[in-house]
């Protein structure tokens, strides 16, 4: 069974089979494919067209249902690898053993971002960007930039609070638990966490750089203290809403997967602390 | 192909300038504050077209075929440097590019900048949809 634990207990051990089976996805093609999904999605998700991967309810069963794929790929390479979570309410600063040159490396330098340590360095001659929005092809980095802050325990606290799944119009401007846990309203989760990362993070091919994986697995992990908090509340909108995925809707690009069928994790993988 | 007169594109103009005016105020408070109005959602911002940190960025009406299938500026292109950055109108009336994605900012305008001061003086990659 896979056991998703959070990133900063892994051992050493642990932590190079994670590296090892990712640059092995990286250098098979298969790691590039996700990157091309998640962009394609960001760029056509809109407020008031359709929407699936982001700014719509379907938010956290799409990615729920991206990194089990992405999970599926590293355990073909590794079965006892299992995605980690980067809890960055407690790992906050770049000096966290996440940022360390034996896991996913640090900052960028000053001159152009460059991550220049790291097994995902572009020196390293393993980690080459190549779906991208610019012609640099090396992994980029500005971890807190500008003195920006990660959220707090208390902020992920007061969005967990929320009992309402979702609310029309069911995107970007909604209110409820998911769309300020997306970050588009409110405190600002998720999206500020990309934003305090920089470089690729912070555009469509955010999934260049590998922490992609550990944050949205935190993400997915407070949806499911969510449910454990609210256990009667439940997926919203239930049915017949336009341009929208209803619960028992099926979710592109799969086409064969509802958010019904993603409401319970345990059938896919559990965490290292109870939910 | 249309074509209109220059009192209809100066009419153009002068609602899209008087729309921005109207609009920029409650998008930048939007920014900061969500409960803001959305009513900017409503207006079009206007053209603009300058040179920022060297590189030349312009903004305006896109109109059908001029532009790959399926970015959602809302009618709205941006292009630095003559390529094409994919932007998108948030429903509160803010703006949001492939480059900054995840961070919300007034205007096109500003979204433009933004992605010059990111790209350090990359060049863009031509847009493409999967």
């Amino acid at each position: 069974m896979t056991v998703r634990k959070n990133q900063a207990l892994l051992t050493a051990a642990e932590k190079k089979r994670f590296v090892d089976a990712v640059l092995e996805l990286k250098r098979n093609g298969q790691y590039d494919t996700f990157v091309t999904t998640h962009n394609a999605f960001i760029m056509g998700d809109t407020d008031t067209g359709d929407r699936v991967g982001h700014r719509s309810p379907s938010f956290l069963p799409w990615h729920r249902r991206f990194l089990i794929q992405f999970e599926q790929a590293l355990q073909a390479v590794d079965p006892a690898v299992a995605l980690p979570y980067w809890d960055w309410t407690a790992d906050r600063t770049a000096r966290s053993s996440l940022w360390a040159p034996d896991f996913l490396g640090g900052t960028g330098r000053t001159r152009d971002g460059q991550v220049m340590d790291g097994p995902f360095a572009r020196s390293a001659n393993r980690w080459a960007v190549t779906v991208r929005v610019d012609g640099r092809d090396f992994l980029r980095r500005d971890l807190g930039a500008g003195g920006r802050q990660l959220p707090t325990r208390a902020e992920v606290d007061t969005v967990l609070a929320m009992s309402t799944y979702d609310t029309a119009p069911w995107n970007s401007s909604s209110e409820g638990f998911r769309n300020h846990l997306e970050g588009w309203r409110g405190v600002n989760l998720h999206n500020r966490v990309h934003v305090w990362v920089g470089g690729q993070m912070a555009t469509g091919v955010s999934p260049n750089d590998p922490v992609f994986w550990l944050h949205h697995a935190f993400i997915d992990k407070l949806w499911a203290d969510w449910q454990a908090r609210h256990p009667d509340s439940t997926y919203l909108p239930a049915a017949g809403t336009p341009n929208v995925v209803d619960l028992n809707d099926t979710m592109r690009p799969w086409n064969d997967v509802t958010p019904a069928d993603m409401l319970d994790h345990t059938k896919h993988y559990t965490f290292d602390t109870a939910a | 192909m249309s074509t209109i007169t220059r009192r209809q594109a100066l009419g153009v103009a002068a609602v899209a300038a008087a729309g921005i005016a109207a609009a920029a105020p409650a998008a930048a408070r939007a920014v900061r504050t969500p409960d803001a109005a959305p009513a900017a959602a409503a207006a079009g911002p206007a053209a603009f077209d300058e040179v920022f940190e060297g590189r030349r960025i312009k903004g305006g009406p896109s109109h059908g075929g001029a532009h790959h299938g399926g970015h959602h500026g809302g009618g709205y292109a941006v292009h630095i440097d003559g390529e094409e950055l994919h932007v998108m109108r948030n429903a509160d009336g803010t703006w949001i590019s492939v480059i900054n994605h995840y961070e919300p900012l007034a205007t096109p305008r500003a979204v433009a900048r933004a992605a010059v001061r990111e790209l350090k003086g990359a060049p863009l990659v031509p847009l493409t949809l999967v």
